[in-house]
Parts: C-alpha cells; sequence; structure tokens
C-alpha cells in the first residue's frame, strides 16, 4: 500500500540516492546543503521564546544571501514543540529520522533537553548550543555530543558568591531557590564556593513551582538571621519575594538569579521601589541600554533586524540573545573548513578561541575545550536602580571546579 | 519564637487564600453534588475579565461587578451547554468533563492574555505592611470579602426559598422535580453563583499571588483539602477548614516535613479526613437507603 511514510522513504531515498555515490556520509550535509535541525516553544506557556527561533530563521537566510558556508546553503529547520518534552522528542525523531539533519542546534528548555540528551547522544548527533541555563550541558565526559551556550546557573551563583565574600566576608547567607534542577544548580553553585564552610553560614529554603506563596519561606529565612539573600526562583516567585522582604522590613544584601529580572514582570510588579539594591548579573548587552547606542556590535545586530526582521522587537532580549548563538554556530561551521563530518562540527564546536561575539557584553568571551563544554563563564553584575539595571564593576569569572 | 508567631500569622494570611476558593468548591457541592475541578480555572479566566476591564479603563468596583455578572453567565452556559447533556452519564463522565474543561479554559485563558505574570489593583488602600509586614491591608480586606460572601451564602441556602430549592434539587433530583422545582435550572444557577463566587475568590487572591494563568493550580488543591476538613457541604466548615490549612501547612513546613512535603501535607490532610472522618468536622453525616 502506498502511504505517506513509504512515500516519504522513497522520495528520501531517490534524493540521498546521489549524495551516497558521493561517498558522503553525514546526513543531512550534500554538496550544497547542509541540514540544521532545532525546536522551540512557538506556542504554550514559553511562547515568548519564539522570537529566538524566528530571529534563527532569518540570520540563517542572511547567511544564505551572503553566500551561504563553504559553497552550501543552510536549510534550518524549526519545529514547535509547545515546551512540552514529549513534543520535543517526537520533533526531534523527526528532524532526525524524517529529515536528516546533520545537527541540531539551539533547542530550548532545560526539560525539552533533558528529554531527548540520551537520544542525541546515542545518536551521535551534535546537540549545540542550547537555549538553557542548567549546568549538565557542560557534562563533556557523560555527555559528549551535548554542548550549552549561556553562563550556566551553577557559574553564575559561584560570581554572586565570590562578589560576596568581597564585600561580606563574614556574611550569613539565606538561600530560597525553587526545588528543580534550575534552583538546585544555584545551591550546588554556592557550595563550590563555600566549601567545607556552607553549613555553617547558609541557611537554604525551598518552594515548589506549586506553592501559592513564599511567605512562609521568607519568615524562615529572615528569622535565621541572615544578612544576604540569594534569591533563585522563577519571576512570579521572585517578585512576591522582593515585595514580602521589603514589607517585612527585613534588608539583607539581595542577589537575585537574572532568570527573573525582567522589567515588565519582575520589578514592575513586585513595586519598583522594593527592589532598589538588588543586584543581579548579565553577559549579553541589553538592546534597551543607552550605552550601546553606537556599539559596533550592536550596530551589527540592529542592521540584521533592520534588513531580516524589520518588525521585530528591538526591546526584545531574545534577538540579541539569537543573534548572538547564531554568531558562535557560524564561527564553528567556519573552523570545519568544508568538513561537516558530526566527528568534526563537534570537535569545532569544542575549540573555540576567545571568540568576541557582537552581542556580548565587552570582556566576555566564547571558549571551548575538549574538556570545557562552558561556553560562557563571565559575567558583569549590575544593580537595580528603581527604574533601570546599571552595570558595575569587572566581569567576573566563575569557579573552576 | 518569633520566627513560630510569625508562621502562624503568614499562615492566617494565606489560609485566606483557601477559604475564599475552598467557599467557591462548596457552593457548586451544595448546588450540584459535583466537585469541579475546573472550578480554579474558571475563576483565573474570570479574573482575567476583571484584568482587562480594569486596564481598560473603568473603575475597580464596576468591573468586580461586571465581572461577577459575566462569570454567572459563563457558569450557567457551561451547565446548559456542557453538563446538561451528559446529566445522567456516570460520575467518571462527569470527571472527563471536569478535566476537559480545566484543560481547555486553562489554555485559552493563556492563549487569549499570555503567560506573563500581571499585576492585579486592590480595591483595599494600602496603609503599610501590617503586623510586621507580614499581613497586608489587602489581606485582611480579602478575608473581609471571604467572610461576607460566606455569610450570604449561608442566608441564602438557609432563609431563601430559592436556596432549599436548590439544596432540594441537589439533594434528590427525583423527588425536587414532583414537588414542581425546575431541577435543570436549579443546577444551572448552582453553576453560575458557584462561578461567580470562585470569581470572586480569584480577584481577591491575585493581588497577592499575582495574575497569570496558572494561578489557581496550587491553591485549588490546598483549598479542596480546606473544604474536607470543614465538610464539603459547609460553607463554614471549608473557611474554617481554608485558615486551618493554611496555618497547618506553614507550621508543617517550617519545623516538621520541610518545604518539599508542603503539598504533599495538603494531599494527606485529604485522604486523612477521606478515611477518618468523610463528612469532615462540620458536615452533616448523610445516609442514604438503597
Amino acid at each position: 500500500m502506498l502511504n505517506r511514510r513509504t512515500l516519504l522513504t522513497a522520495t528520501a531515498g531517490a534524493l540521498a540516492a546521489p549524495a551516497v555515490a558521493r561517498a558522503q556520509e553525514t546526513p543531512g550535509v550534500t554538496a550544497s546543503e547542509i541540514r540544521i535541525g532545532n525546536t522551540m516553544p512557538y506556542s504554550g506557556p514559553a511562547s515568548a521564546y519564539g522570537s529566538i527561533g524566528r530571529s534563527h530563521q532569518h540570520f540563517f537566510r542572511m547567511i544564505n544571501d551572503q553566500g551561504g558556508i563553504a559553497g552550501r546553503k543552510i536549510n534550518f529547520i524549526t519545529y514547535d514543540d509547545g515546551y512540552s518534552p514529549p513534543k520535543t522528542v517526537e520533533q526531534t525523531r523527526r528532524l532526525v529520522e524524517q529529515d536528516k539533519v546533520a545537527f541540531l542546534f539551539n533547542p530550548l528548555g532545560t526539560a525539552s533537553n533533558s528529554a531527548i540528551l540520551r537520544y542525541v547522544n546515542q545518536r551521535k548527533v551534535p546537540h549545540l548550543f542550547l537555549s538553557t541555563g542548567a549546568d549538565k550541558w557542560g557534562n563533556y565526559q557523560d555527555t559528549p555530543w551535548t554542548i550549552g551556550w549561556q553562563p550556566s546557573y551553577r557559574t553564575e551563583a559561584q560570581i554572586y558568591m565570590k562578589h560576596m565574600l568581597e564585600q561580606r566576608p563574614n556574611a550569613k547567607l539565606a538561600l530560597l531557590y525553587q526545588n528543580d534542577d534550575f534552583g538546585k544548580d544555584y545551591v550546588t553553585g554556592v557550595r563550590d564556593i563555600l566549601g567545607s564552610r556552607f553549613d555553617s553560614i547558609v541557611r537554604t529554603v525551598s518552594h515548589e513551582a506549586t506553592d501559592p506563596t513564599i511567605d512562609s519561606q521568607v519568615v524562615s529565612l529572615q528569622s535565621s538571621g541572615a544578612d544576604v539573600l540569594l534569591t533563585a526562583t522563577t519571576p512570579k516567585f521572585a517578585a512576591q519575594t522582593i515585595r514580602r522582604v521589603a514589607d517585612v522590613g527585613w534588608k539583607p544584601l539581595h542577589y537575585l538569579t537574572n532568570v527573573s529580572i525582567s522589567v515588565g514582570t519582575v520589578m514592575e510588579p513586585a513595586g519598583p521601589e522594593r527592589g532598589i539594591g538588588i543586584i543581579t548579573s548579565a553577559y549579553l548587552k541589553d538592546p534597551t541600554d543607552p550605552g550601546w547606542a553606537n556599539d559596533a556590535g550592536m550596530n551589527q545586530w540592529r542592521a540584521f533586524m533592520q534588513k531580516y526582521i524589520p518588525d521585530g522587537d528591538m526591546k526584545d532580549g531574545s534577538f540579541p540573545f539569537a543573534f548572538g548563538v547564531a554568531s558562535t554556530l557560524m564561527q564553528v561551521l567556519k573552523q570545519c573548513e568544508g568538513n561537516f563530518s558530526r566527528e568534526s562540527i563537534m570537535r569545532q564546536a569544542a575549540n573555540i578561541k576567545a571568540l568576541e561575539v557582537p552581542t556580548l557584553l565587552p570582556g566576555i568571551l566564547v571558549n571551548t575545550a575538549p574538556d570545557n563544554f562552558h561556553p560562557i563563564r563571565h559575567m558583569q553584575l549590575q544593580k537595580w536602580s528603581g527604574t533601570t539595571w546599571e552595570r558595575f564593576g569587572g566581569v567576573i569569572e566563575g569557579a573552576k571546579v | 519564637m518569633d520566627g513560630f508567631a510569625h508562621q502562624i500569622i503568614a499562615g492566617i494570611a494565606t489560609g485566606g487564600i483557601y477559604a475564599s476558593v475552598a467557599l467557591a468548591l462548596v457552593m457548586i457541592y451544595q448546588a450540584t453534588h459535583h466537585v469541579n475541578f475546573a472550578q480554579g480555572e474558571m475563576a483565573t479566566l474570570s479574573t482575567f475579565i476583571a484584568w482587562s476591564m480594569v486596564e481598560a479603563g473603568i473603575p475597580y468596583w464596576l468591573a468586580f461587578l461586571g465581572t461577577v455578572v459575566v462569570s454567572f453567565i459563563i457558569g450557567v452556559l457551561v451547565e446548559r451547554l456542557l453538563m446538561r447533556p451528559v446529566q445522567n452519564a456516570p460520575v467518571l463522565t462527569h470527571v472527563g468533563v471536569f478535566i476537559g474543561l480545566l484543560l481547555i479554559v486553562g489554555n485559552m485563558t493563556g492563549w487569549i492574555f499570555g503567560y506573563t505574570t500581571k499585576v492585579f489593583p486592590s480595591p483595599f488602600a494600602s496603609s503599610g505592611p501590617l503586623m510586621g509586614g507580614l499581613v497586608s491591608a489587602h489581606e485582611l480586606g480579602s478575608t473581609a470579602v471571604t467572610l461576607v460572601v460566606l455569610i450570604l451564602v449561608f442566608l441564602f441556602f438557609r432563609y431563601t426559598s430559592l436556596g432549599l430549592a436548590m439544596r432540594a434539587a441537589a439533594y434528590n433530583p427525583r423527588s425536587a422535580r414532583l414537588v414542581g422545582i425546575r431541577v435543570g435550572w436549579m443546577l444551572a444557577l448552582g453553576w453560575g453563583l458557584a462561578a461567580a463566587i470562585g470569581a470572586v475568590a480569584g480577584m481577591m487572591v491575585a493581588p497577592v499571588v499575582f495574575l497569570d494563568p496558572t494561578m489557581m493550580t496550587g491553591i485549588l488543591l490546598y483549598a479542596f483539602a480546606g473544604a474536607l476538613i470543614g465538610g464539603i457541604d459547609n460553607p463554614l466548615g471549608a473557611v474554617i477548614g481554608g485558615f486551618a490549612v493554611g496555618v497547618l501547612e506553614n507550621l508543617a513546613g517550617a519545623y516538621v516535613v520541610g518545604t518539599e512535603l508542603k503539598l504533599t501535607v495538603a494531599l494527606a490532610i485529604i485522604i486523612g479526613v477521606l478515611v477518618v472522618r468523610p463528612s469532615g468536622l462540620l458536615g452533616r453525616v448523610v445516609t442514604s437507603r438503597v
């Protein structure tokens, strides 16, 4: 019976035949094309991040307009996973087995990527520069085909601790974290820096994503007598925390995960004046920061936006993020020098040396090595002034662990 | 010891939230003898409707009233369009409809209004934090609103003939029909009232926990535990139960089982009550002859 699958197989076979004849072994790579796969939440609760995928589609169109890479055009295939891990698995299998992509680039979501981690590593498909800050993507020993991009939550926590010890060597720390992979990365990062002192100076309290409020947690942390607070939780709870901490008259030195620093969804709901002095971190240039009005890197990004995504929201930080991560990928493909086997792509992904990326803060470089799968390990701190986040101090490096 | 007292105060404040949602659960149970799993999602949708009105510049109390009316109509429509066709179907079918409703309403809310956290205004002027910042003027105000709703519900069921007819329709539809009560409309009315009370609860909760489409997901479980402690058919019991769960949850989370198991405490309460005293503390024991 002729159904869709047999038809697809037959077509795929017919299309693949000439490539096989030239002994081209990497799926998705022909003399004229490289196929790249991606999943994104274009629908569902995280659909705001869909602009990252949208940016990539236009970015690769720009690359193709400029002649492609090593004589090949990029065919970027991106599917909606609705931010639902089972769907990510389904779409990833479709990308790998039907579309036969050469590798996966920048799929979004910690849970989504966790769901496909085993599959891609078993099949040895490069799984490059994921859109998630979990630390586990840097585990080059167990998952050598997976590599992250942005600074991990663990690195971020290390940076806050370095700053805290410098400011208040005798600090007592209260750590509020969401009880999942995301929140626990911060606990690990704090432990990396404090080591054996952890138990004597840190009071940790967790909350569940299903908890209606964190009031009880704030009461516990405040009554522990801590003078520093690190809040590692998602936007809604971060806003609740900032408000409650101010209302109970607790005035700790407050570090806040950069996952929850949106002005519109965290700082304003919490009350902008309540958050004054809160410290967080950054690694990307903020498109709304007037300091970058004449910055060469940001001008490059703005030129891209103007030509390819003229209706894109220039305030949406997802666009500079996407531009930065796609630029990093282009460096990898360039370094491959025409050898696009999966091994070669992975080798070059782990061989980036001090790469300057247009949308990263000055002094923050991308570095990878066979034993370093954490491409970005530096951040700069910034403080809430009541209206904006203001960067201060130099770039701080995470701990070497 | 200071921390202990603060945990109790914070627990009472959170308990007020549970109490208002528990009241909506009791309402629909009294009117239909079902527990509507989509109650929370429907209340969230109502709150978003109120939010849109306030954003459009309508004064708060007018928006409040408008939302209650719109929610009442939505509740009636849901009963007429979705529940009525399956009214004689087994309980499992109803559960299926409730869960479907939960998913549809929840996702529809996200689709229409987006998933980003929104600020919902409070009608109670903030005179600054009270009781060491643990209770806000809004939390006191919303507790007062919950108590007012409680009294209204009590008076309605106890002293009006419509309330009596509704109770009759829920307890014994056949006999009710024989004495001339329009059972179908009584059920629809019950849904409408429950949706309206849910809307009030949503509008009281949103300023505290911030408004997003998943606002009620966690709250509903605690509210359910509260309603069961008090007795699922007793409004006063539900309110007391709500406050009790708020305090118990905080104390257990802070001193006994740890914050990881706070939700488990609510589930344990639900199971415990169902096993030991299914009618709750204030509920009536109903025996039916078969």
